[in-house]
C-alpha cells in the first residue's frame, strides 16, 4: 500500500514537474508546480512528517503560488514563443543530464541507511517540531522575525511607486 | 473477519453515509436558504414543486444537467473546465476529518463518529481550503472575460486576506486546547464521558475568546464569498464575478463549493469554540430530553396545522411531517440510540444555528465598498487576532 | 480502530477519490445531458449585450499583487504558531513564561513591520478623502 501510494505520487511529481518546463504557457507550468508541492506534500505525509506536509501545503501551494499566478496575471505574461533550436543546447544538455542522473544515483547508493521507513519519521509532527524550534533551535526561529520583517520592508519598496 | 478487514468495511460505509448526507445537505441548504430569505421578505418563497417547495432542489438539479453546456470558444479549456473541478473536489475534501460525536459501539466494534483523526486536522482544513483559492482564480482568468477577471482578482485578493485572521484565530482555542486534533479538541471542551461538563468548558467562555469567535465569524463569511463579503459576484457591478461565463452544472459547481464550504467553516466553528458535539450541560440534568421536547413540539404544530381547516393544502404532508417529528422524538428516548444520537443532535444544532447566522446576515446586511472589505481585513481583524492570541497565551501561561 | 499509520489516511484518501469523481461527474453529466446549439453571438463574451473590444486579460493595480506579497510573509508567520500552541502548555510547565516571551519577541518584530506597512499607507486600498486634503 504505501509502495504503491508512494509510486504513484512520485510519478505525479516528476510528470507535473517535467510539465513546468515543458509546457508553454505560463499560467500552465505555475498549475504544474502546483502539483508537484501537492505531490510533494504526500510524499512528505507517506514518510510520517504531517505537520512539514499540511506547512509544504499551506505555505508552498497555497501562498507563494498564489503570488506566482498573480503575477503572471499582472505582466499578462503571454504564450512564449519557441526559439530557434540551439544545436549546442543538445549536443551538450542529454550528455550533461545523463551525468548529473548517474551522479544522483551514485550519491544516493552510498548514503547509509536511515532506517526511515513509511510513517516511521517521529520528528515531523506539530510537538516534535514545536519542542524542537522552541528550545534547540530559538535563535534561528527568532532571527526568522528579522527575516520577515526584511521581506515586509521588500514588498513595499517593490511595490512603492504604486501607492 | 479479521480487524483491518473490519477497519476498511466501516470506514468505507461511514464515507458513504456521511458523503450522502453531506450531498442532501447541500441540496437542502439551498432551500433552506430561499425560504427563510423569503420569510425575511414576508413572501413564501419556493411552493410549488413539493409541498412547501421541498422537491424544489430536485428540480433544480434536474433543470441545471439538461440545460446547455456552453464551452466558450474564447476560453482556456483545460483550466476552464480545471476550475470547478478544483473548489468542488477542495471543498468536499474537508468532511473527511470533521467529528460528529464521540465513539461508539457498533456490534461490539468501537469506532468513531468521524471519518478519521488526524493529528493536524486543523491544518488539513486551513491547507484545503487554501488550495480552493485556485478554483477561484483559475475560474476568473480562463474565462477571457473582463467581469470574470474582475471578480476572480477581487475574490482571491479577499480570501487571502481573511485567511490570515482566520489562521491566527483559530490558534487561539487550540492554544487552550493544546492539539490540533479535531476530536482531542472537543475532548478536551469536555467531550470525554469522564468529566462531561457544562457549557462553561467550551473554548467560548475562556476568558476573553469570544472576541476570537467573532473574528472567526466575520471571516469565515470572507473566505466564503457571502454577503456582506460577496463582492467577487457583485451583481450590479460584475454581473456574476468569476463564473459569469459558466453554465449548467459548472455553473452549480461553484455553488455547491461554496455552500459545502460553509458548512465546514460552521462545523469549524462549532468544534473549536463551541463544545463539538457536547451538550450545554449534563444529561443527569436534563439536557437529553431538549430533543425530544424540539422534535415533539415540531411535530405536534405541523399536526395541528395540517388538521386546521385553513390550510386545505397541506391536509396530507403536514400530519405526515408531524408524525416523522413524533417518531424522531420517540427515537431520542430509546435508550440503544442516546449514546450516538444526543451527540450527533447537539453537533448538528450548533452547525445548524451558524448556517442559521450566514441565512440571517445574508437577509439582513448590505456588501461592503471594496476598499473597506481589505481595510477590514487588515486594519482591524489582523490586528484583534494577533492580540488575541498572545493575551490568550498569556492568560494560559498566569492562570493555566 | 485504525491499525497504521497508513490506515489513518486511508479514509481521507478514499474521500478525496470520491471527491474527485463528484467533481469530474457534475462536469460530465451536464456535457453528456445538455443540447448545445452554437451561434456567433452566443460564442461573444458576455459584456452585458455591448460587443467587447480588445483583450479581457488587462493588466490590474499593483496593489492585488501586494496583498498577495504580504500574505506570504504573514502566512508564513502564522504557519510557525501552530508547533507554538501544541507545545506551550508543556514548555510553560517547564520553564515558566519563557515559551511566551518567546513569541512576544517574534510577534513583536512582525508586528513593527505591519505598522510600518500601515503607515506607508500599504494596506489604503483607495485614497481616503482625509489623505486627498493632506496632499
Amino acid at each position: 500500500m504505501d509502495v504503491i501510494l508512494f509510486l504513484i505520487f512520485a510519478t505525479i511529481a516528476v510528470v507535473a514537474a517535467v510539465n513546468v518546463v515543458v509546457q508553454s504557457h505560463p499560467i500552465s507550468s505555475a498549475i504544474s508546480l502546483i502539483g508537484v508541492m501537492g505531490s510533494l506534500a504526500v510524499l512528505y505525509l507517506l514518510l510520517g512528517a504531517e505537520f512539514i506536509a499540511a506547512a509544504q501545503v499551506i505555505v508552498y501551494a497555497g501562498a507563494v503560488m498564489v503570488l506566482f499566478l498573480f503575477v503572471i496575471m499582472l505582466l499578462n505574461a503571454g504564450t512564449e514563443t519557441r526559439q530557434s533550436k540551439s544545436e549546442t543546447a543538445h549536443l551538450l544538455g542529454v550528455p550533461a543530464l545523463l551525468v548529473f542522473a548517474l551522479l544522483l544515483a551514485y550519491f544516493i547508493r552510498s548514503q547509509p541507511d536511515s532506517g526511515v521507513h513509511f510513517g516511521g519519521f517521529t520528528g515531523g509532527s506539530a510537538q516534535a517540531v514545536g519542542r524542537a524550534l522552541f528550545t534547540t533551535y530559538l535563535l534561528p526561529f527568532e532571527v526568522t522575525s528579522v527575516l520577515i520583517l526584511i521581506a515586509i520592508v521588500g514588498a513595499i519598496v517593490l511595490a512603492r511607486k504604486e501607492i | 473477519m479479521d480487524p483491518s478487514t473490519w477497519f476498511y468495511a466501516i470506514s468505507l460505509i461511514k464515507i458513504l453515509v456521511v458523503f450522502g448526507v453531506l450531498m442532501t445537505t447541500l441540496a437542502y441548504l439551498q432551500w433552506v436558504e430561499r425560504k427563510v430569505i423569503a420569510h425575511i421578505q414576508v413572501r413564501p418563497g419556493p411552493y410549488f414543486v413539493g409541498p412547501h417547495g421541498l422537491l424544489q432542489p430536485l428540480a433544480d438539479v434536474i433543470k441545471l444537467i439538461t440545460k446547455e453546456d456552453l464551452l466558450p470558444p474564447y476560453v482556456n479549456k483545460p483550466l476552464y473546465l480545471a476550475a470547478p473541478f478544483i473548489a468542488v473536489s477542495m471543498a468536499l475534501l474537508s468532511i473527511s476529518v470533521i467529528p460528529f460525536g464521540p465513539e461508539i459501539d457498533v456490534f461490539g466494534y468501537h469506532t468513531y463518529m468521524q471519518l478519521t483523526d488526524l493529528n493536524i486536522g486543523v491544518l488539513f482544513v486551513l491547507a484545503a481550503s487554501s488550495v480552493g483559492v485556485y478554483g477561484v482564480a483559475l475560474a476568473g482568468w480562463s474565462s477571457n472575460n473582463k467581469y470574470a477577471l474582475l471578480g476572480a482578482l477581487r475574490s482571491s485578493a479577499q480570501m487571502i486576506s481573511y485567511e490570515l485572521p482566520l489562521s491566527l484565530t483559530i490558534a487561539a482555542p487550540l492554544l487552550i486546547s493544546n492539539t490540533l486534533s479535531l476530536r482531542k479538541l472537543v475532548e478536551t471542551q469536555g467531550g470525554n464521558p469522564a468529566h462531561a461538563g457544562t457549557l462553561w468548558n467550551w473554548n467560548l467562555f475562556h476568558g476573553w475568546q469570544w472576541i476570537g469567535f467573532l473574528v472567526f465569524l466575520i471571516s469565515a463569511f470572507a473566505e466564503t464569498n457571502r454577503i456582506p463579503f460577496d463582492l467577487a459576484e457583485a451583481e450590479n457591478e460584475l454581473v456574476a464575478g468569476f463564473h459569469t461565463e459558466y453554465s449548467s452544472m459548472k455553473f452549480a459547481s461553484f455553488f455547491m463549493a461554496e455552500y459545502a464550504n460553509m458548512i465546514t467553516v460552521s462545523a469549524m466553528a462549532v468544534l473549536l469554540f463551541l463544545g463539538g458535539w457536547v451538550a450545554p450541560w449534563p444529561a443527569e440534568y436534563g439536557s437529553g430530553l431538549v430533543p425530544v421536547a424540539v422534535f415533539a413540539l415540531a411535530g405536534l404544530i405541523a399536526v395541528y396545522h395540517g388538521l386546521h381547516p385553513a390550510r386545505r393544502r397541506d391536509r396530507f404532508s403536514l400530519p405526515a411531517a408531524g408524525l416523522v417529528f413524533l417518531f424522531i422524538a420517540a427515537a431520542f428516548l430509546a435508550p440503544f440510540t442516546q449514546s450516538w444520537l444526543l451527540p450527533l443532535f447537539w453537533f448538528c444544532a450548533k452547525t445548524g444555528a451558524i448556517l442559521f447566522a450566514f441565512i440571517w446576515v445574508r437577509g439582513t446586511l448590505p456588501r461592503f465598498r471594496y476598499d473597506q472589505l481589505m481595510g477590514f481585513a487588515w486594519k482591524y481583524l489582523f490586528p484583534v487576532a494577533i492580540v488575541n492570541l498572545l493575551a490568550t497565551g498569556l492568560g494560559v501561561a498566569l492562570f493555566g | 480502530m485504525p491499525n497504521s499509520y497508513t490506515d489513518v489516511y486511508f479514509p481521507v484518501l478514499v474521500q478525496a477519490l470520491i471527491a474527485m469523481a463528484t467533481a469530474a461527474g457534475l462536469l460530465a453529466v451536464s456535457f453528456l445531458l445538455g443540447k448545445r446549439v452554437r451561434n456567433r453571438v452566443k460564442d461573444m463574451p458576455y459584456e452585458s449585450g455591448i460587443v467587447p473590444t480588445g483583450d479581457a486579460r488587462h493588466r490590474f493595480s499593483v496593489k492585488f499583487y501586494l496583498v498577495a506579497m504580504l500574505f506570504i510573509v504573514f502566512d508564513m508567520e502564522a504557519i510557525f504558531l501552530y508547533p507554538w500552541v501544541v507545545v506551550y502548555r508543556e514548555l510553560n510547565s517547564e520553564m515558566k513564561m519563557f515559551p511566551f516571551v518567546e513569541m512576544a519577541v517574534f510577534v513583536f518584530l512582525i508586528l513593527a513591520g505591519f505598522f510600518y506597512i500601515w503607515k506607508k499607507g500599504a494596506l489604503d486600498w483607495a485614497t481616503s478623502d482625509v489623505a486627498e486634503r493632506k496632499r
